[in-house]
């Protein structure tokens, strides 16, 4: 009798439909490493523009924190299905999974210009302009593609 | 009764050849361009502030200028394909004349006297200056050509009928500025660019059930045509960001908060980062002044 019970048990559990998963600790993950981009974009791009005053110590700690984000492998934040017509909460758009090396050949060219920012953040204030626009451009590189507008 | 027929049959036919007159193709003075040389330097100035590369650049690779076409654009009447404004001769616009390429661009006129369909923002081109518009013909000239066939729109029955896009353009195709007048020349500059070259309207502002632009909500925001959310509205009272804010924004794609642009947004920021400070700046001046 356990075991006809256990049988059906497995046979329920084999035969049903992939539920929607839970992708919520992968989506704080990926959407949390962009937040920490934006707060070190924010030290530099203020300084860059003069809403803060040029310290060299605090943007060259903002460029190696962009530096180490962009070593972040990004295979485990970017599961099949956690794309936004699939789940709610997201903008990825399934492009990114359909043109996977499109996607990460994007975020490859970050971590260069972050690369970039990192070798010129001590360097002077006039320095960060270009080094932010560079990163700019490949944010918006990815963006252009694989982001969806908000709303 | 005989006579009440044919006086209806002749109101009728006169109905039908005025509706016809009043559909007709517009175009420029056939001399209009005669006088003007293009530069093309200067075109390329006038082809960014456009964002002509925004629709017509290809969807596969990261070049602006490979202006093949192929994106498409999907809106209540169908799906609307950028065609090919390379410098091919055969698929692209490479033989047109200043006159051919100002008819398209200033009137939605074609070569072949039809109407292009306002996915085209000719409506805001109308008011380009004419240096300017001899000026981005002689840049069109000169970026790589591109033999890719443009593609055919999928427009249903009755919007395919190109002839009805002349009734949509007495209703909706020579509005006056929405800014009437612009305190200084910072402000002129930034209307001209908001309101002519960069078309900001075409998605910032909400449309009505013909497709027409509602002129009296310019810039508050509009459903987003092509996909999920919305595209926010850019006046004052619903965009808090300094002028500052605005043109940095312009230039990196960076939000005050450093979120970047995404989207279509992030291929106008691509455009807009490459004019002068002072014409992002004069941009923002106009935002601010709405």
């Amino acid at each position: 009798m356990k075991k006809i019970a256990l049988a059906g048990v497995v046979a329920c559990l084999a035969a049903s439909p992939v539920l929607a998963q839970d992708f919520s600790a992968q989506l704080k993950a990926r959407q949390g490493q962009f937040r920490i981009m934006a707060l070190n974009l924010g030290i530099l791009g203020d300084m860059a523009q003069g809403k803060t005053d040029y310290n060299a110590e605090a943007a060259q700690s903002a460029a190696d924190t962009l530096v180490a984000v962009s070593m972040i492998q990004q295979g485990p934040h970017w599961p099949e299905g956690s794309d936004n017509f699939s789940i709610d909460g997201t903008r990825a758009q399934p492009s990114i999974w359909e043109d996977h090396d499109d996607f990460l050949g994007k975020w490859a060219d970050f971590g260069e210009a972050a690369k970039v920012m990192q070798a010129a953040a001590a360097d002077g204030q006039e320095a960060l302009g270009p080094a932010m626009g560079q990163i700019g451009g490949t944010c918006k590189a990815c963006h252009d593609n694989h982001r969806a507008p908000e709303g | 009764m005989r006579r009440i027929v044919t006086i209806l049959a002749v109101l009728g036919l006169c109905g039908l050849g005025a509706a016809w007159l009043i559909t007709a193709p517009d175009t420029l003075r056939d001399d209009a361009m005669a006088e003007l040389t293009g530069d093309a330097a200067r075109g390329e100035a006038v082809f960014w502030a456009a964002g002509c590369a925004s629709c017509h650049s290809a969807p596969e690779g990261d070049d602006p200028l490979v202006l093949a076409g192929g994106q498409a654009f999907e809106s209540d009447f169908g799906t609307f394909y950028a065609p090919n404004i390379s410098s091919d001769p055969q698929h692209g616009i490479g033989n047109w004349s200043d006159i051919e390429i100002a008819n398209a661009v200033m009137r939605g006129t074609s070569p072949d006297g039809a109407h292009y369909y306002p996915a085209f923002p000719y409506v805001g081109y109308a008011r380009l200056e004419p240096q300017d518009m001899a000026d981005l013909a002689a840049f069109l000239r000169s970026v790589p050509a591109d033999a890719t066939p443009s593609r055919p729109h999928d427009v249903a029955f009755p919007f395919s009928i190109r002839r009805a896009v002349g009734a949509w353009k007495v209703l909706y195709g020579s509005p006056d500025w929405v800014m009437s007048d612009p305190a200084g020349g910072e402000l002129a500059r930034g209307r001209y660019l908001v309101e002519v070259l960069g078309h900001c309207g075409e998605c910032h502002t909400p449309r009505d059930a013909l497709g027409g632009l509602d002129r009296d909500q310019w810039l508050r925001g509009a459903p987003n045509p092509s996909g999920k959310g919305r595209i926010p509205g850019i006046t004052p009272d619903q965009l808090d960001w300094s002028a500052s804010d605005i043109a940095y924004y312009l230039e990196s794609g960076f939000t005050p908060d450093y979120d970047s642009a995404g989207g279509s947004m992030a291929k106008v920021v691509t455009s807009f980062s490459k004019l002068t400070g002072e014409d992002r700046a004069a941009v923002a001046a106009y935002l601010k002044a709405l």
